[in-house]
């Protein structure tokens, strides 16, 4: 194979490849569009409603809520924890990320069970009864908190790689302070900010439990009311479409954030780390809103957790370590972190390396069915594998492609994001040298780029640990987790017991965030 | 090479833990909406009296039901055992009709008119209230004074939830839709507070949240385990009022099973006296037995006396789209 062809023309086998993985991922939409090709008068009538605007309506109030919240807490933070003097830094790094391990509906209930009318703080105050928090703002505040983390992640990331010269040309250019921010600094993490964006936007898209719990009327309640009290397919897969839709219009605008795009350092020399700006009088505001943060989105969800774990104990509940369970979820989610990253690969590099239209509609393609609830990616599966694949149905290869299909753009943004930071010239260097471009894939991309591939199989990891309605489909009979264990306990209002495996999946959760946010400068610094 | 070598335990690891994910010939396969924290002792009992191992799929019973529906034909399942006559008629094209001495042990009023599938275990709707605000004096004998304006604020409902939306299909088919409509719009003029589910209110009514809220009678030993302390008590309605509907979960037998006689046997068995005291002397929730000649749990109404509205279950899964549509034009739902 020509070196020279092989930039423009991607190897026949990479694109079968991506493309059976793309197909497979479609899988939730075609179920979709079975559905609803079945009753398509009924579909039109659905899509005439008023109600059915409503609800699009405020789903898409609550997804620019929430996208717009974790961008106003994510960057500040990480740019306080990568850049400044900010006393305990590392410390506030690691408590900053820390909610990604925590299970929305485990937030909700948390926060709920502190600020709910008659909740703990009510009761530390002593007053009788407190405002109601459920609704809108409920439900911002833990689609803020479950998700915020994916911003702060790569916007810190992202900031760490930063070229240094960068700003210090436009201080020599006598561009400083906020100004200097805002033409150099914002730009140039843009990009990482608007996928974390995108990832919050698809989680508060496909997030059933906060809204259920905080009961606001987004499209992913409708359409579990339509399955659970109407039994009615074809309303719950038009409501679905919807949703895709949605996808369609948060991609499009993720899109545009990437535009102007070199990312890699192409100067000689190592990548140095920038000298840390000094906070000054900031100090104490910075870090206010960094207690702030910590305090009411790990401190207060972890505080509720052990109030209740124990009354249990005052009680004399029945508490039993969830050994089972523990193993069924990090035996799961690994397995679907390694697959998602396997299927991930040959998707990114075809985006990445081969860049053209048709590549960029494929790997556009695999975000389609991310929105969806996690009920209709596992009716869907069900329907596929009941009918055509019935030796998997039920079993745990079919679980973990639930979680891959679930997951995948966490998957493919640890790996783009790293591979946009190496030199392509690197690469060509190789091929150069005679490697064909697997061996160049396996030999030079893959371990550059591994710590954007440890970070994107540790995001999948997290996420995996944490699903609950496919997981309750589609497990093999007699296989726990640690979310359907909360989920049984919860379910008959026995939440002194259902703490301990949620401190549990939290204190499992937690070292891997370590994968996520530890030093990338490595896999950039040797792109130079 | 440390990532594979972790594969490759991982995978070990699962293989163990997911054994006994069998291929249907072996044990019973159950899907069960009921929660495993509440029957999960009567499959043991099944096992122990008759040889036959079970194995258990927990979830949601709508979800379940869905689920059945989408296996079109090819459910691994048996045996269908849930929450709601809903989820049953849901699935009821997919279910075989028992035998008439099975159904004959249930009343007639707590099974399907097909024979597809026959209630287990009834619950009553009932007014939880907190024992702090009101006494049981205070309280009214029909579900229909709801209505006036001294609740106001203080009635917690759950809209979304199948008991509340099959309470409301009782109140239409025995009041009537006109009638059904004029409470529905007067309750809503009392500003109730919504929640998602049973327990949520029972526990809501607990803390004081709201005085009294519309439940299935045995949410409040669920909560009473939570909080033993808690200062809530039922208030049954005056019988054959639609606020005193009494509803089943129940179970059926799939036709496409691959051991039709030990579905059956399974069916037959929730019937069985052991299983019906289970429900008496054993579970902690404390549901109705359906088979004659069992009493009910002490502190409970005897069954006989709670004779709620003359309607028929098995017509609810019909009734439901207006009774949705009705709860949508009188904003109780989107």
């Amino acid at each position: 194979m020509s070196n020279g062809a092989g930039r423009h023309r991607p190897p026949l086998l990479l694109v079968l490849v991506a493309g059976v993985v793309v197909a497979a991922l479609l899988l939730p939409l075609a179920y979709l569009l079975i559905r609803v090709a079945g009753h398509p008068a009924r579909a039109l009538e659905i899509l005439g409603e008023r109600g059915t605007w409503r609800l699009v309506w405020n789903t898409a109030v609550l997804v620019v809520g929430v996208v717009v919240a974790a961008v106003l807490v994510g960057v500040p933070l990480a740019w306080l924890v990568t850049r400044t003097d900010l006393p305990g830094r590392r410390v506030w790094a690691v408590a900053g990320a820390l909610p990604l391990v925590i299970p929305s509906y485990v937030a909700a209930l948390c926060l709920l069970g502190f600020f709910g009318e008659r909740g703990l703080l009510a009761d530390l105050l002593g007053i009788e009864r407190f405002p109601d928090v459920t609704g809108y703002w409920g439900a911002l505040a833990a689609l803020t908190l479950a998700t915020y983390p994916y911003v702060f992640l790569l916007a810190q990331a992202s900031l760490r790689d930063l070229d240094p010269s960068l700003e210090e040309a436009a201080r020599g250019l006598g561009i400083a302070g906020w100004r200097s921010f805002a033409r150099v600094t914002a730009p140039a993490i843009r990009p990482a900010v608007g996928l974390g964006a995108l990832l919050v936007a698809l989680y508060t898209l496909s997030d059933f439990g906060v809204v259920s719990l905080m009961r606001y009327d987004a499209l992913t309640r409708a359409i579990y009311l339509q399955y659970r009290s109407l039994f009615d397919r074809t309303p719950a897969a038009t409501l679905a479409l919807l949703l895709v839709a949605l996808t369609a219009v948060a991609l499009v605008l993720e899109a545009r954030t990437r535009r102007h795009g070199r990312l890699h350092r192409s100067g000689p020399g190592a990548a140095r780390p920038a000298p840390p700006v000094p906070l000054g009088r900031w100090t104490a505001p910075a870090l206010a809103f960094c207690t702030l943060v910590t305090g009411l989105f790990i401190v207060l969800p972890a505080a509720v957790l052990v109030t209740w774990l124990a009354r249990g104990v005052a009680n004399d509940r029945q508490l039993e370590a969830p050994w089972a369970a523990l193993v069924g979820s990090v035996g799961a989610s690994g397995l679907a972190a390694l697959a998602a990253i396997l299927a991930a690969l040959p998707v990114a590099v075809l985006a990445t390396r081969y860049p053209s239209r048709r590549t960029r509609v494929l790997e556009r393609l695999a975000y389609a069915g991310n929105a969806l609830p996690g009920l209709v990616i596992a009716l869907s599966l069900v329907f596929f594998a009941a009918r055509y694949a019935s030796p998997v149905y039920q079993t745990l290869a079919l679980l973990v492609f639930a979680y891959v299909v679930r997951f995948f753009p966490q998957a493919i943004s640890g790996v783009e994001s790293s591979m946009l930071r190496i030199n392509p010239r690197v690469e060509e260097a190789a091929r150069g040298l005679g490697r064909g471009p697997l061996s160049t894939l396996a030999l030079v991309t893959v371990p550059l780029a591994r710590s954007g591939v440890l970070a994107g199989a540790a995001l999948v990891f997290l996420s995996a640990m944490k699903e609950l309605p496919a997981t309750l489909l589609l497990r093999p009979i007699g296989f726990d987790t640690l979310a359907t264990e909360i989920w049984k306990l919860t379910q008959v209002g026995a939440y002194s017991r259902a703490s301990v495996p949620a401190l549990v999946l939290i204190a499992v959760s937690a070292p891997f965030l370590w994968l996520i946010s530890r030093d990338r400068r490595l896999a950039s610094g040797t792109g130079g | 090479m440390k990532v594979l070598t972790l594969t490759v335990v991982l995978a070990a690891t699962l293989a163990t833990a997911a054994c006994g994910g069998g291929d249907g010939s072996g044990p019973l396969t159950v899907y069960s909406g009921r929660e495993e924290e509440l029957v999960a002792p009567l499959f043991e009992m099944f096992t122990e009296a008759t040889g036959i191992d079970v194995e258990v799929r927990y979830g949601d019973s709508a979800e379940l039901a869905a689920a059945i529906n989408e296996e079109g034909g090819n459910s691994p399942a048996d045996v269908f055992f849930a929450q709601d006559p809903g989820s049953l008629g849901a699935v009821d094209a997919e279910l075989t009709e028992l035998p008439t001495d099975v159904l004959d042990r249930v009343d007639r009023r707590f099974r399907d008119d097909g024979g597809r599938w026959v209630g287990t275990s009834g619950r009553s709707r009932v007014l939880v209230y907190n024992t702090d605000a009101l006494s049981e004096a205070d309280l009214p004998g029909s579900v229909f004074d709801l209505t006036d304006p001294v609740w106001k604020g203080r009635i917690g409902i759950a809209p979304t939830n199948a008991s509340f939306q099959a309470f409301v299909t009782a109140m239409r088919l025995a009041a009537g839709d006109e009638r059904t409509r004029a409470w529905l719009e007067g309750l809503k003029a009392n500003d109730p507070k919504t929640y998602e589910k049973n327990t949520p209110i029972v526990e809501a009514v607990a803390a004081g949240e709201v005085d009294v809220g519309l439940v299935n009678h045995y949410y409040l030993y669920l909560v009473r385990e939570e909080q033993p302390a808690a200062p809530i008590a039922n208030h049954f309605f005056d019988p054959a009022d639609p606020g005193a509907l009494v509803s089943v979960a129940g179970a059926g037998a799939l036709a496409s099973s691959n051991q039709p006689d030990d579905a059956q046997r399974f069916v037959e068995f929730l019937l069985s006296e052991e299983a019906q005291r289970f429900y008496v002397e054993d579970a902690e929730e404390a549901e109705y037995p359906l088979v004659a000649g069992i009493p009910a749990a002490e502190g409970l109404p005897p069954i006989e006396q709670l004779q709620g509205p003359d309607v028929d279950l098995s017509s609810f899964g019909g009734e439901l789209a207006s009774t949705i549509e009705m709860l949508r034009e009188t904003g109780y739902l989107t």
